[in-house]
């Protein structure tokens, strides 16, 4: 099968990630929402192994997968102390330096 | 054990490219439906599950794409470890706190929806024309002797650098996790002597109530527990009238006997 088909797939579901951040005002869907723009581009870079023939690709998903993993601690514990203090998850309500 | 031979399986079923491709197209548009209803729902919870869907149809294809590790690794991270933590997210900010449909700036959804779609094109048309005749390596010289020790043979060579600063990435993660989690107390911990105090002067049972289906109203063992009575006061049953021994004639007054150093 052409390997292009899970690069068109991924570029959707990046889209898809992006147009979501965009779109969604509750910080944890954002936040999911990033999610799966991380794991398009994991898919991409699984499919870039596959094509070349290394794995390095495979490596670099790894790697991304960690990261991701430590960032999802970070992003839920600051949305936790912001919804402590503020009582709501909505990114609209964290407009303090706006004015 | 188990898991070598689902891996074994899954590559047998990756060579027969119809048996990829035929995954591929049922898997594929499941992945993209999962995407747009984790974006479209209202619910934050049901954002997640269609998430962990979407995270699994990926999982699966990095089997098929003769990577195996990565593939265990994302059940086991992303919808194990990731979205386990976020549904916890969830269940504390509270799942009642539902996403405004307000649109803050005029116009906004719009262009994001315009733009996204651009951006879609843009991604897909042109580089799409110009990847579409490539033919796949293969990953089956590189994956000779076993993709994950092909892998850690590459992680403890090449990158054991970035191995070792990510895994300081990680115990600052946590370090941070745990200070940002931290709460400092409002006015001191709360002593048991002023916990007795409160419960005193809120008035009602200090003693705790017995469960349901116990006839007794201390819960000291000298207390004889009535039975149940044919009452006129389905409420407390052990109070109605000459029961034997309730605690309408207990010697312990409420709040001073053994039930109330509980």
């Amino acid at each position: 099968m052409n390997p292009a088909n899970y690069l068109i797939l991924s570029a959707l579901l990046f889209t898809i990630g992006a147009v979501g951040v965009l779109l969604r005002r509750n910080a944890i869907v954002v936040f999911m929402c990033v999610e799966l723009m991380l794991n398009a581009a994991n898919l991409t870079l699984v499919t870039f192994s596959r094509i070349n023939g290394t794995l390095d690709g495979q490596i670099i998903a790894f790697f991304v997968m960690v990261v991701a993993a430590a960032e999802v601690v970070i992003g839920l514990a600051v949305i936790l102390t912001i919804f402590r203090t503020r009582r709501s998850a909505s990114v609209d309500d964290v407009n303090l330096l706006k004015y | 054990m188990n898991a070598a031979i689902l891996v074994q399986a899954a590559g047998e079923f990756t060579r027969t490219s119809g048996g990829e491709a035929a995954t591929f197209w049922v898997l594929a548009p499941v992945a993209v439906l999962a995407a747009l209803g984790m974006v479209l729902a209202r619910s934050a919870v049901h954002g997640a599950l269609l998430l962990v869907v979407n995270l699994f149809c990926l999982a699966v294809f990095y089997l098929l794409q003769d990577a195996p590790f990565l593939g265990f690794v994302q059940i086991i991270v992303y919808t194990g470890a990731i979205m386990v933590l976020f549904l916890f997210v969830l269940m504390l900010v509270g799942v009642d706190s539902a996403d405004s449909l307000v649109e803050t700036l005029r116009g906004q959804r719009m262009a994001a929806i315009v733009l996204g779609a651009g951006f879609a094109g843009l991604l897909v048309f042109p580089i799409g024309g110009v990847i579409s005749g490539t033919k796949a390596a293969g990953l089956a010289a590189a994956n000779n002797g076993g993709n994950i020790q092909a892998i850690a043979r590459l992680l403890f060579t090449d990158y054991v650098f970035a191995f070792e600063i990510v895994s300081a990435l990680l115990i600052i993660a946590a370090v941070g996790a745990m200070i940002l989690a931290h709460r400092e107390r409002a006015g001191g911990k709360i002593t048991q002597k002023e916990m007795l105090r409160r419960r005193f002067a809120a008035g009602g049972p200090v003693t705790p109530v017995p469960g349901p289906g116990v006839y007794a109203r201390p819960q000291a063992a000298d207390v004889t527990p009535a039975l149940p009575p044919a009452s006129d006061d389905p409420g407390h049953p052990g109070d109605s009238g000459d029961s034997a021994g309730g605690d309408a004639d207990s010697p312990h007054p409420v709040g001073a006997g053994k039930g109330a150093a509980r």
